[in-house]
């Protein structure tokens, strides 16, 4: 990580102050008073403080209220917001964690999906051939697209009726799917298009790690006598494990953020049944304005994402002991 | 496609090639084979990625009536932009007004974040001052709290600074991230030290130093994080959606997620709808391809 590479130069400096030392000439003129690198830091502080800091505590604060935003009084409720999140059976707790479980449900469909597909089209694109350049274009070229744009037009390509999905299946001689409307093929309705428009992404970043693998692995293999499965068993699954572990965890938090997929394509049906835990919590608090729920929910979702986080980065952790 | 149409053209060739045996000539058989499998592999790939692409350029140039229809044609029967005209002013659904808010917007926000996250990242990158350490770790730790923490509050701060509804909304929160303090301070971080000392040296002041010799140098960087910035602002919907209301206010995204109960079935505007927004984009990442992949996938390793 980045933190090793600056903190060297800086304790060499700390401990030397006036610059006198090895790095004498580095220390001596970065040294500044507080007052320089407060007014090259001043404006970029403003903006976190405000919208990172201030949020993150204001956050807890609202969650410890019954905060309706319409509402002038705000009276304090402690931990209610929470307990009442615990209670089954009360007005904020059923929705909240049937919102959870379809998070869950999207996490565990698709983060194969984005994880398998993305590693083949890496490893097939990484081999030499005229053009190679242009079809990762192409791939990634969806991950531009706004998920509003990703949205409306896997929405009109599944539409029951006039999709063009339900068409050429109709030509092959197979019933109308409800893609938008029932389960189970609500799911398969937000893991397509979210593969589509995320597979170039992760794609890149196993691209940008098989980079890493050095060449000379892959040529003792075939001396060994390892044929491309072989090779891809023993040399590049090892070599992309530091890698797998990253875009395993982003991929987790991204499909536990998902938003606009269920918001644009099932609209949360049938029923509730794909409505996730983001459409939940802005429905709450930025549609009712009940923000002190909203924001209880958003703390255990964080919560939970952080342990996710947590977890990932402590396996790797452990992989990387272990060597 | 070309891939499908190389097919039985080659495919014999590959037969005869083999019957006639020699170590050679099965080489290049299995060359052809190769290239032949390559073809299909990369026309699949063009299918499946640009083909919903190209349906909804297609569905866009149709007429009402056409894209109503469960009948489906690639070829519009009778090309026509009324779908475009429909869209673009509509009352209901100003796709025109949206597409400059959008602009504007993500200009902004992008130049925002130039000016502040250099300035930060030099600070971080070559500053020695009381409590550095600390502010980055402060910093570099906000990098991991998830965004869904900050929604509800933002709103109400939002609402505080009188933004609601207005521009200021989705210009200036979302340049607060720290992402791009990071990904300047790692580029400053690769910077030869020696030619800011030589400048200093020659009586230069900090502020010279910044501007005349390190930012210069970071072209690259910068174009890539304003490009970055531009994209994400550009492509935002949950924020913009919940904090803009007015017709007239919103941005694309947002926008576009209304025509749906504007249009209905006229799937050609709402098709011409997505094209608008996803054309500059599109042109942005033909043209700067590599600095967007490459940028993607430098910051998606940042951690």
């Amino acid at each position: 990580m980045a933190e090793t590479v600056a903190a060297t130069p800086t304790r060499a400096r700390w401990a030397l102050p006036g610059g006198r030392g090895r790095r004498s000439s580095a220390g001596g003129v970065n040294s500044v008073g507080l007052g320089t690198a407060l007014v090259f830091l001043a404006p970029y502080l403003v903006l976190f403080g405000t919208f990172i800091v201030a949020p993150v505590v204001y956050g807890l604060w609202i969650s410890l209220h019954d905060w309706d935003f319409l509402l002038p009084g705000k009276p304090w409720v402690g931990l209610e917001n929470y307990v009442e999140l615990f209670t089954s059976g009360s007005v904020s707790s059923g929705p909240f964690w049937a919102s959870m479980r379809a998070t869950g449900i999207f996490i565990v469909l698709s983060v194969p999906f984005l994880i398998i597909v993305p590693l083949c089209l890496a490893v097939a694109l990484n081999r030499k051939f005229p053009g190679r350049n242009l079809f990762r274009a192409v791939v990634f070229a969806p991950y531009v697209l706004g998920v509003a744009v990703v949205g409306l037009l896997w929405r009109y390509l599944l539409d029951p009726n006039v999709g063009v999905i339900n068409h050429y299946l109709g030509e092959l001689g197979i019933d109308a799917i409800p893609f938008t409307t029932d389960t189970p093929w609500a799911w398969f309705a937000l893991v397509v298009p979210t593969l589509w428009w995320t597979a170039g992404y992760n794609m890149v970043i196993f691209l940008a790690g098989l980079q890493d693998i050095p060449r000379e692995l892959y040529e003792a293999a075939r001396i060994d006598g390892a044929g491309p499965r072989n090779q891809f068993r023993h040399v590049t699954l090892p070599g992309l494990r530091p890698v797998m572990v990253f875009v395993i965890t982003i991929t987790i938090l991204a499909s536990a953020n998902v938003f606009g997929q269920p918001y644009l394509i099932t609209q949360g049906q049938p029923g509730r049944e794909t409505r996730t835990a983001i459409m939940q919590i802005g429905e709450v608090g930025l549609r009712q304005f009940n923000m002190g729920r909203a924001s209880a929910q958003s703390m255990v979702l964080t919560l939970s994402l952080m342990a996710v986080s947590l977890m990932c980065l402590s396996f790797l952790r452990e992989r990387k002991a272990k060597r | 496609m070309t891939a499908t149409s190389d097919l039985p053209a080659t495919l014999p060739r590959v037969d005869v090639r083999r019957a006639n045996g020699g170590p050679r000539s099965q080489q290049r058989a299995r060359a052809v084979s190769r290239s032949v499998r390559l073809a299909l592999f990369g026309g699949l790939l063009v299918v499946l990625f640009l083909g919903p692409l190209v349906w909804m350029v297609s569905t866009s140039f149709k007429s009402a009536n056409e894209s109503a229809q469960t009948e489906l044609t690639l070829i519009p029967s009778d090309p026509t932009v009324d779908g475009y005209r429909r869209v673009l002013d509509a009352p209901q659904a100003p796709v025109a007004r949206w597409f400059v808010n959008s602009l504007v917007a993500a200009t902004a926000q992008s130049l925002l974040v130039l000016v502040t996250a250099s300035m930060a990242a030099y600070a971080l990158a070559r500053l020695d001052f009381a409590g550095k350490k600390l502010l980055t770790g402060i910093v570099l730790a906000t990098l991991f709290v998830p965004p869904i923490a900050l929604l509800v509050p933002n709103f109400v701060i939002v609402d505080h600074l009188g933004w609601l509804d207005s521009r200021m909304a989705v210009i200036v929160p979302g340049a607060a991230g720290a992402f791009g303090v990071f990904f300047l301070r790692q580029f400053f971080l690769s910077l030869p030290v020696e030619l800011e000392e030589a400048a200093l040296l020659d009586g230069c002041g900090r502020w010279r130093v910044f501007l005349k010799v390190v930012l210069p140098l970071s072209r690259p960087a910068l174009a890539t994080l304003a490009l970055l910035t531009f994209l994400t602002n550009w492509n935002d919907f949950l924020w913009p959606l919940y904090v803009l209301f007015t017709a007239d206010n919103l941005t694309l995204q947002p926008g576009l997620s209304t025509l749906q109960s504007a249009f209905s079935t006229d799937n050609a505007s709402i098709m011409a709808g997505g094209v608008i927004a996803s054309v500059p984009v599109l042109i942005f990442f033909a043209i700067s391809q590599r600095f967007v992949i490459e940028g993607v996938s430098r910051s998606g390793l940042k951690g």
